[in-house]
């Protein structure tokens, strides 16, 4: 039975048919007949009213990665959208579902350079999964429905809504159908048996097999089948940055993280493997280094549902276009047990190295000198038991965490990978605690970026919101000094920052925490942070000259490993 | 890392026929700095389905992942990749001159013969010549018509046909009817 109720009416009543309870926002004028609805919905339907817009769609980002949701992000036309683009680019470049509501000016006013208009179509195209501008009341539940199924099936991603107006106030007669079929859009293709055949052929004739697993593992809840290929056929796993937590840190096939700033182990390995399986990634630049000299001895199996990710950097032996789990599911019955202990060996002989040499110093196993990320990292991962989910800004403090944190189950670390937007980390360990209330959330932040979006203390004050914030302060833009330092000639241009008194700024806010300046102090810290389920922010005093190491500079393949500033890895070790 | 060859592609994209389309193709040649030479947009043999032809120059493996990349967008139903060996093209050009310029040769009658022009329209005071064909042959015209102080000159974008027997687009329309029986009908979910 229908009733005419507006279309802002009808906006909220889709969220709930799709099953929304959490979004996050920011009124203005464009948008206000949705926020007078939505102040008789609160009930139903939870408001986190949030400091910036950006800060909005980063902690839709957070809700959405931790809880395997759709994010939900509410803002006004003009500067509000303007406000989420950042974030709507992030979102594309990580597979992050969302549906972002932008409110526009009436439909008179569109291309007039009315107040507070923007193309916000016209902006968001080309850096989401589809953007759509709703200008009748009677469009808007069947806009929703095609929003939220578009952002969630097949590889996820953000898709916009440009509210206009008159669609807001306008009336309807309600009546709400979800959507699950689109006829020029295929987001689950028929499985290619003869690849997965093939595919199978080259993994069980392969004497030095790999897997590579991407962020797609974790979307497609395929980290089981993974184990399970992986242990039966005794195949080494490799993580790309996104992919870590998709296989627990202790797993004894779980031989590190890719690329830049990955472990010895699997990037080495990646040149002597004679077959590798790409399992949800997209041999990002930053796993590959240069791809002339990339997996020369490898077939390379690629499985992605996205079939635009096929040969775009790296040439695939086998494509298969699927979704992980139902690949992989395919793939187990056919592959044979196998056992490849020396390949398996060499992993962790490599790693022994960077063991004894990058990590011991990082660690201050031997030395005393002043603490560095990785040591304050891999303390907090302790003290939760390795339990905790890990929210990173970027830069070292985001490479540090994906180095030196440890994780039990998927969904456990949050970061910004394809975009590396700095100001992500604290708006995103939001909406990850908000996701995920019973779990421990833990943000590492550098001190440029803790500042991008340090607004959103306010956030965590009007909500209580029990993000643990570890401040990794070293007074200085430390990713960009660790370049200036590598490869221009030291001189640190625009790096070191003058900060405020961080502890007295939470403060401000109500927020309660403490400055640690000598390791001495981090376990008392901790168990003040970690006593209690509230807000709490550790300024960890950092040693500004320490780098992240391992690293492959860019343009050099993915073996030529920089343990130190002077010493490049021999391989051959 | 050795370039590879150069040459000119037309890329055929089917779609729905929504506002912004046309944006969101050309944007992703303009991520890769790739200039489109022409474009035409029209309709298709299937209603409903909008048809863009467009050509530019560039190497094959980035127009392959062009292509796909255009295909991923979710209003597009399917983007194929042609050289002018694979398909059957044509674009029209209109020509203006002067008629008293005309009148003072007397080579009209040439000149349309020899090109397979036609004449659209002729005033005292200019004619239009029409002339279809490949880009050589409306080049061809517009430099025999130089001499005659030509007024105006504009030339369609490329409508092309494949030579292929399959067509792909009806077979793709014909997997995705029966998805949409399985699903809706609830023979699957």
């Amino acid at each position: 039975m229908s009733q005419s109720i507006s279309g802002a009416e009808a906006l909220v009543r889709s969220l709930l048919e799709e099953g929304v309870d959490t979004v996050f926002g920011y009124p203005g004028g464009a948008i206000l007949a949705v926020y007078d609805r939505l102040y008789d919905y609160s009930d139903k339907l939870r408001h986190i009213l949030v400091r910036h817009e950006q800060g909005a769609i980063h902690a839709a980002q957070g809700y959405a990665r931790v809880s395997g949701r759709t994010g939900v992000v509410i803002v006004t036309s003009g500067p509000g959208a303007a406000n989420v683009i950042t974030g709507l680019s992030d979102a594309m470049m990580d597979s992050t579902p969302l549906v972002v509501i932008t409110g526009q000016v009436g439909e008179q006013y569109l291309g007039s350079d009315a107040f507070q208009e923007t193309d916000v179509v016209g902006i968001t195209q080309p850096i989401t999964k589809w953007s759509h501008q709703v200008r009748r009341p009677e469009d808007v539940p069947a806009a929703v429905a095609r929003a939220f199924y578009i952002a969630a099936s097949g590889r996820p991603g953000p898709v916009v809504l440009d509210i206009a107006k008159d669609a807001q106030t306008g009336l309807l007669d309600w009546n709400y159908e979800p959507v699950r079929f689109i006829r020029s859009y295929n987001p689950a293709p028929a499985l290619d048996r003869l690849a997965i055949a093939r595919a199978a052929d080259l993994i069980n004739a392969a004497e030095r097999p790999m897997i590579l697993a991407g962020q797609g593992v974790t979307l497609a809840d395929a980290s089981d089948p993974l184990i399970r290929l992986a242990e039966k056929a005794q195949i080494p796993v490799g993580c790309t940055l996104l992919g870590l937590s998709a296989l627990p840190s202790a797993h004894p096939l779980m031989k590190g993280m890719l690329g830049m700033h990955g472990n010895i182990g699997v990037n080495v390995n990646t040149n002597r493997a004679d077959v590798i399986i790409a399992v949800g990634m997209r041999f990002d630049d930053r796993v590959t280094g240069n791809t002339d000299a990339y997996a020369p001895q490898a077939k390379i199996i690629h499985i992605d549902i996205d079939p635009s990710e096929f040969n775009k950097t790296v040439p695939a032996d086998v494509a298969v276009n699927a979704d992980a789990a139902e690949a992989l599911k395919a793939l187990l019955p056919l592959v044979s047990e196998a056992a490849h202990d020396s390949w398996i060996a060499s992993f962790d002989r490599h790693n022994a190295v960077e063991e004894q040499t990058v990590k011991d110093a990082e660690l201050h196993r031997q030395s005393q000198r002043r603490m560095t990320m990785g040591e304050v990292i891999d303390r907090v991962s302790s003290a939760t038991a390795d339990k905790a989910v890990a929210v990173t800004d970027v830069g070292q403090n985001q490479m540090m965490s994906a180095r030196y944190f440890r994780f039990s189950e998927p969904r456990s670390f949050i970061s910004s990978g394809g975009l590396g937007t700095m100001g992500f980390g604290l708006p995103a360990a939001i909406g990850a605690k908000i996701a995920a209330p019973q779990r421990t959330v833990c943000l590492f932040c550098g001190d440029g970026g803790f500042q991008m979006t340090i607004q959103e203390l306010g956030t965590i004050m009007q909500y209580n919101v029990g993000v643990k914030m570890i401040l990794l302060n070293n007074n200085f833009l430390g990713n960009v000094r660790q370049w200036q330092n590598l490869f221009f000639r030291q001189r640190f241009s625009q790096t070191p920052m003058l900060n405020p008194d961080f502890i007295a700024v939470a403060a401000a806010y109500g927020i309660a925490g403490e400055n640690v300046t000598s390791r001495e102090q981090l376990d008392d810290a901790f168990a003040r942070m970690l006593a209690d389920d509230k807000p709490y922010l550790l300024n960890v005093d950092i040693d500004e000259t320490d780098m992240v190491f391992p690293m492959t500079p860019v343009g050099k393949a993915v073996d030529f490993i920089m343990l130190d500033k002077d010493t490049v890895y021999d391989p051959n070790n | 890392m050795t370039h590879p060859e150069r040459q000119l592609f037309t890329v055929t994209v089917y779609s729905e026929n929504c506002v912004g389309l046309l944006n969101q193709v050309s944007v992703i040649f303009t991520r890769r700095c790739l200039n489109i030479e022409d474009v035409t947009a029209s309709a298709s043999s299937v209603s409903d389905i909008h048809k863009l032809t467009l050509t530019t120059w560039a190497d094959r493996p980035t127009m392959e992942k062009v292509v796909r990349q255009i295909e991923k967008r979710v209003d597009v139903i399917r983007a194929f990749l042609y050289t002018d060996d694979d398909i059957v093209y044509q674009e029209i050009a209109l020509y203006k001159v002067p008629t008293a310029r005309l009148l003072e040769t007397g080579d009209v009658e040439d000149i349309v013969r020899h090109h397979g022009a036609r004449i659209l329209e002729m005033t005292p005071e200019y004619t239009v010549f029409e002339k279809t064909g490949h880009p050589w042959e409306t080049e061809a015209l517009l430099d025999s018509l130089r001499s005659y102080d030509i007024r105006q000159f504009v030339r369609s974008g490329r409508v092309a046909v494949t030579k292929s027997p399959v067509e792909y687009v009806d077979l793709f329309l014909e997997q995705q009817e029966q998805r949409r029986r399985r699903i809706i009908d609830g023979l699957e979910c």
